[in-house]
């Protein structure tokens, strides 16, 4: 039941993302903008990578959501510039995600001029589950564009992580 | 409920529930909705429309390869490694066949599958098929490392649709190109067996390298051969790899991958791209 004080940000912001559904996206920082209009609701989202094929869901399911909640018509755009960054995922966002295993990602290197080549191994992430800073990278992709696997050394558990960009 | 469909794929192209689907990945829409795509007027738009089919096409092709790889590679890790990079460089093409095809008239499918061979553009280092892991490595290597250059380039180009799909690539490319360096320096430096055919696929490879430099007129940046030389030989000094010393692969004529001019692996590749959608033509997916 919509109250007075639920806004249309709030309904699409609870929108939870279809890969890391422990998550929102407005933890992940896809979510740039809800403009409540006369002529209806504009929501604009972000790709987190370009082949990213969430997309379509996730315009589904917020549309749907601000519907249900009595806003329309609900136009969902697309934002290309600037390109997302793993920073953008918020406090509570981060929280979340190691809560269930992932383990956040560190700051996104700030660039300027041409990118540095990387030859050897990155910064590790520590465990999302005992803590422990030894943990060695298993692979840099993983299951979703977003995410690198891991394994811990000390409690031995693989994990995941998403990758800073 | 609907009792016409006696076959779940039938329900696999439709939508269900307010827009949702069954399977993930299916049913697109333009990704570029809600972009401004007015063209800038400084700019001539028949050749930014050739140019980002140019580099739509690189990235299509070269994705197309690499799904190839997919179910054939020595372990699980570099499994969603390759797929990964595919997916990224699948999402590149579909924006900039979608930057093209709004200028042009056309969607991003007909571009994909109803052009014939001399109609793409890509060079023709994305059509090259490799024979054994050390060339995907070094491929890799050599196509992520100038395309990241001029991606870099472009994400200050005077269009700003264009410019946005670069720097956005940017930040995939980095981790393909870290990717296949670290390979590649695994290899070379690795036992006598790796580095001697590490060493031999960059000698397959590079009659292709040229090619990536010839200039052209509708392109938006462009990359001096020095600044991906200078990523190039800094791995494979690492690798402890000679650089070839071989001449570059001919054009046509006048006439390389840009012009429409591919080498006899495109046609083959085309084959299997397009063959479902032209069968089908009335398809969903």
């Amino acid at each position: 039941m919509v109250t007075a004080m639920t806004t249309a940000y709030d309904i699409a912001a609870g929108t939870p993302d279809p890969e890391l559904p422990m998550v929102t996206v407005a933890d992940l920082g896809i979510l740039r903008a809800v403009d409540e209009t006369a002529a209806g609701v504009v929501v604009t989202i972000t790709p987190t990578y370009s082949g990213c094929p969430a997309m379509r869901e996730i315009s589904a399911d917020v549309r749907q959501r601000l519907e249900r909640a009595g806003f329309a018509p609900v136009t969902v755009r697309t934002r290309l510039a600037p390109a997302w960054s793993s920073d953008w995922i918020t406090g509570e966002g981060q929280r979340k995600l190691a809560a269930a295993g992932i383990a956040p990602p560190s700051p996104a290197p700030r660039r300027n001029g041409p990118v540095p080549l990387t030859l050897g191994p990155r910064p590790a992430p520590s465990c999302p589950r005992c803590g422990s800073p030894r943990t060695r990278r298993t692979a840099e992709f993983g299951a979703t564009a977003c995410k690198s696997l891991h394994r811990c050394d000390h409690c031995g558990e693989p994990f995941e992580a998403v990758k800073p960009l | 409920m609907s009792t016409e469909h006696d076959n779940p794929y039938d329900l696999l192209g439709t939508d269900h529930d307010e827009g949702h689907r069954w399977a993930f990945g299916t049913g697109f829409t333009d990704p570029l909705e809600g972009v401004d795509t007015s063209v800038p007027a400084a700019l001539d738009a028949g050749a930014l429309a050739r140019y980002c089919l140019a580099l739509g096409d690189d990235a299509l092709i070269y994705s197309h390869r690499l799904q190839q790889w997919v179910a054939r590679m020595p372990e699980l890790e570099e499994e969603t490694a390759v797929a990964n990079i595919a997916l990224d460089l699948l999402g590149q093409a579909r924006m900039l066949l979608a930057r093209a095809g709004g200028i042009l008239g056309r969607t991003e499918d007909q571009l994909a599958f109803f052009r014939a061979e001399t109609d793409f553009r890509n060079v023709r280092l994305t059509e090259h098929e490799d024979r054994d892991f050390a060339e995907l490595a070094g491929r890799l290597l050599i196509f992520s490392a100038w395309r990241l250059a001029l991606f870099q380039e472009l994400s200050a180009a005077t269009d700003p649709v264009l410019a946005a799909i670069a720097a956005k690539g940017v930040n995939e490319l980095t981790y393909h190109r870290d990717y296949a360096a670290q390979w590649v320096v695994r290899l070379g430096d690795g036992t006598a067996l790796s580095h001697e055919r590490m060493q031999t696929a960059l000698e397959a490879l590079w009659p292709l390298v040229g090619e990536l430099f010839r200039p052209d007129a509708d392109a938006l940046a462009a990359v001096e051969p020095g600044m991906v030389d200078a990523v190039l030989d800094t791995v494979l000094t690492a690798a402890g790899l000679d650089r070839p010393d071989a001449a570059p692969l001919a054009a046509v004529g006048g006439r390389a991958g840009r012009d429409g001019v591919h080498t006899e692996a495109m046609g083959y590749i085309l084959a299997e791209l397009q063959s479902v959608a032209r069968a089908y033509p009335d398809a969903t997916w």
